[in-house]
């Protein structure tokens, strides 16, 4: 009799048990967790420049960014020059993913102060959830110049090649804390093989930082400053600080921006910013930013 | 009692074994298509989950909007970024049946069914019926369907400025093999 019971049970529990499966209301949950994928932030910057300085994105591998820069003259030189509209120094430059950690770039620098430029810049930490969690991006930019300005400008006689020549080196630590706000800080170090006077340093240090809110999908405002350490620039230079807009329209990032910096290579924002913001000497200026897919990885 | 335990038997086998299997994937793939005169986008997303319940026809997808892959990585940014808001919904899904679906019925010869459910796609949930095929191959099933998508139906917002790059519905390919289920 005991036996039966038992087997009742037994018949009743085949006929029950995998009803019971067909009546959860998610198969889906049966199938368990999935494998844990990693989770990369992406897109904490529109572009890979915040304004002048480089930002924690990159290019992806086998993307080209063309870039086209002008920085016009400062908006309080009156009406007669259009408030700076009418003088402008422009860079070009080309910039490429190697791979997805690595990005080299060359630009070239024109109108009343020239340079050629390029740059290796390396993402060696990358910010992700997931599989592992690491809250940070963090990079190295080097970045040399070369003074591409007639020599008969300087008193330095003679004027070799290597006394043109200027190098910095930058890390960048930075994290995109939502999807509207990044920040990072950026410990920089310009070395110039040749200084105007003595009492300027030829290697300076600074510390930079940037960061971006989001006002919508496309529209985006960034600011960037750097602080030089006191006592390595001549008091005519003033530390960079600058403010924009990204504007984002498919394959385009257009950047308008007020700043007190005319360079747009390192050397010279980080070490040869003239304008002071506090007398009027802001300059606008903008960054288009323009990529192409030439090289396709295979996944 | 012997008859007994070969009924009870009998009655677990029958159950347990047959009338009950589910068929599942993780590694289905979907692909969408748009089609312009200025542009043709496309991305495929081999990482699709889905399971089918044999004797209910019941039929549940889940797709990671962040595996799908595109051609270049900046329509994959802005995909992910603009239009689909993965970090928010990161997850589509659909839940639903194969309307009328009797497995008995299926072989390795296409069998023309249609599916009814609810697709939820950037936190948007809506009915849809759409058509495509049932074929059983070596325990396997294989559903395959083509379907349009109208992005807008599901609150996904596309500027002026992009509009006539991107069709006004897209083109969603469905490939799945379920393999059988063991728990």
């Amino acid at each position: 009799m005991k036996l039966k019971h038992i087997l009742a049970l037994i018949a009743f529990g085949a006929f029950f048990i995998p009803n019971s499966l067909t009546a959860q209301d998610d198969m889906l949950d049966m199938l368990g967790e999935e494998e844990p994928q990693p989770v990369y932030a992406t897109a904490g910057f529109k572009t890979t420049r915040i304004i002048n300085g480089h930002s924690f994105e990159m290019n992806a591998h086998g993307v080209m960014d063309f870039k086209i820069s002008h920085r016009f003259g400062t908006l309080n030189s009156g009406a007669l020059n259009a408030f700076g509209l009418d003088n402008a120094l422009m860079r070009i430059g080309f910039d490429y993913g190697v791979t997805k950690w690595l990005n080299v770039g060359v630009g070239r620098s024109g109108g009343a102060i020239k340079y050629y430029d390029g740059f290796a810049k390396v993402k060696f930490l990358r910010q992700q959830t997931g599989v592992k969690n690491i809250p940070i991006s963090a990079l190295f930019v080097s970045d040399f110049a070369i003074d591409a300005n007639p020599k008969n400008n300087v008193e330095q006689q003679p004027y070799y090649f290597s006394h043109r020549l200027l190098y910095t080196n930058q890390l960048i630590i930075g994290r995109k804390f939502s999807d509207g706000f990044s920040l990072q800080i950026m410990p920089t170090h310009v070395h110039r093989n040749f200084v105007q006077t003595k009492a300027e340093a030829n290697d300076v240090l600074l510390m930079g930082v940037a960061g971006r809110i989001k006002l919508n999908k496309r529209v985006a405002i960034n600011a960037e400053y750097y602080y030089a350490l006191p006592g390595q620039l001549d008091a005519q230079y003033k530390n960079s600080l600058s403010i924009g807009f990204d504007i984002e329209t498919g394959g385009h990032v257009f950047q308008l921006h007020l700043t007190n910096s005319t360079g747009m290579v390192e050397p010279a924002f980080l070490t040869e910013t003239r304008g002071s913001w506090l007398d009027g000497d802001i300059h606008f200026g903008f960054n288009v930013s323009r990529v192409f897919t030439v090289y396709r990885p295979k996944r | 009692m012997k008859t007994t335990i070969i009924s009870a038997l009998a009655l677990f086998l029958a159950f347990g074994a047959s009338a009950q299997d589910k068929y599942f994937t993780r590694d289905g793939y979907i692909k969408f298509y748009s089609s312009t005169p200025i542009e043709d986008i496309e991305a495929e997303n081999h990482k699709v989950t889905a399971i089918l319940d044999e004797a209910t026809g019941k039929l549940e997808f889940s797709a990671l909007i962040k595996s799908f892959e595109f051609e270049k990585a900046l329509m994959e940014e802005h995909f992910n970024e603009n239009y689909m808001e993965s970090n928010t919904f990161p997850k589509s899904t659909f839940k639903g049946e194969i309307v009328g679906f009797d497995a008995s019925k299926a072989s390795d010869k296409p069998m023309d069914v249609t599916v009814k459910g609810t697709l939820e796609m950037h936190g948007v949930s809506k009915e849809i019926t759409e058509k495509g095929t049932v074929t059983k191959k070596d325990g396997k099933y294989i559903l395959k369907s083509k379907m349009m998508v109208n992005p807008e139906d599901y609150k996904i917002e596309i500027p002026n400025t992009v509009r006539e790059k991107i069709a006004k519905e897209l083109e969603v390919t469905i490939d799945v093999t379920l393999a059988i289920f063991k728990k």
